[in-house]
């Protein structure tokens, strides 16, 4: 594979970096990267990617556009209320860079069809926002072996995590399983700031970035916790559990199922 | 004693880390409590005592996305 003029102007700026080069830009050109969710975190991840030049974006989403989705999912605009928000997604991204080839999945990630999906993908991106497409996006990339950077944020605080399926602490090494649907306010009453979808999504781009390059450290075994209000980062260390269910000694966990109710919200925070 | 709860120091009186949640009115179902950056199994929050110098993260879920 070769570029073109076009595409080395494009690149530049990646290819003068010498961990990037032309080398580490045909990585990208060659990386297939999954995003569900095509909203607040897919949206600045999408749109980066994109710029990037990433070759395949899969985009899973069900829903369509809605006018308060605007406030942060900036992949979308008013003229896309309405529209399924996977064919605004393909729109944007390939506005912005033709080379990228997009995939839309217009459905919900289910038990049935995680794992079909995610073992297209060289790197998974997490951008739902409910707890049981969480725990599942989680427990996909672990039995398809895909690196996964998970990402939360709810009113103005915001966490990303990487997780490399055996390698490093998953989701559920921390949280065992899904918080009880009644202690759980949905996202609609929680609210959340805008730009932390942002910040979020942004460092979730660098991660699945650094991963196809095989560069840096990746964000393994820490959470990196940001508050907005106080515009502090503080990393968290974990580690992998020996008794988690699904990566430990002894697991339980030994097929994908939705965990929880995937309608009971997404904040718990006191 | 002195104990850092999610990075800052405290005064507490002593106790298990259950006790340290109630006081701090947390459900325990709400939270990953790690002590000393391992993850406290939710069986042992009220037979794990909490000693000097010991450092306390309550991990709250964050489940928003979209």
């Amino acid at each position: 594979m070769e570029f073109t003029e076009d595409q080395i102007s494009r690149y530049s700026r990646h290819i003068l970096l010498p961990e990037v080069g032309g080398k580490g830009q045909k990585k990208i050109a060659k990386a297939k990267i999954l995003l569900v969710g095509a909203g607040g975190l897919g949206s600045p991840a999408a749109l980066y990617l994109a710029a990037a030049g990433v070759g395949t974006i899969g985009l899973i989403d069900s829903d369509v556009v809605d006018l308060t989705n605007l406030q942060r999912q900036i992949l979308h605009h008013t003229s896309d209320v309405g529209r399924p928000k996977v064919l605004s997604g393909k729109e944007k991204i390939q506005g912005l860079n033709p080379d990228v080839q997009v995939s839309m999945y217009e459905e919900r990630l289910t038990a049935g069809n995680a794992l079909k999906i995610i073992s297209e993908y060289d790197v998974v991106i997490d951008g739902v926002d409910n707890f049981t497409a969480k725990f599942l996006i989680n427990d996909a990339c672990f039995f398809a072996g895909k690196p996964l950077v998970h990402g939360g944020i709810l009113r103005f605080d915001g966490r990303v995590t990487t997780i490399v399926p055996k390698q490093s602490a998953c989701y559920r090494c921390v949280f065992k399983t899904p918080p009880p649907a009644g202690l759980v306010a949905s996202c609609q009453e929680a609210g959340v700031i805008g730009v932390l979808a942002g910040i979020i999504g942004t460092i979730q781009a660098t991660e699945a970035l650094k991963l196809v390059l095989g560069i840096g450290q990746p964000l393994t075994n820490r959470f990196l916790d940001f508050d907005a209000r106080k515009t502090q980062f503080r990393e968290i260390k974990i580690k992998r559990n020996p008794d988690c269910a699904l990566c430990g000694a002894h697991p339980t966990i030994t097929e994908l199922f939705d965990d929880g109710d995937p309608f009971a919200g997404c904040a718990v925070r006191p | 004693m002195q104990v850092k709860i999610n990075g800052k120091p405290e005064e507490i009186s002593g106790g298990t880390v259950l006790d340290l949640l109630q006081a701090k009115k947390i459900e325990p179902q709400m939270v990953a409590v790690e002590v000393n950056d391992t993850v406290l199994d939710k069986n042992l929050l009220a037979t794990t005592s909490l000693n000097e110098g010991d450092r306390v993260e309550f991990l709250f879920y964050m489940g928003g996305g979209r």
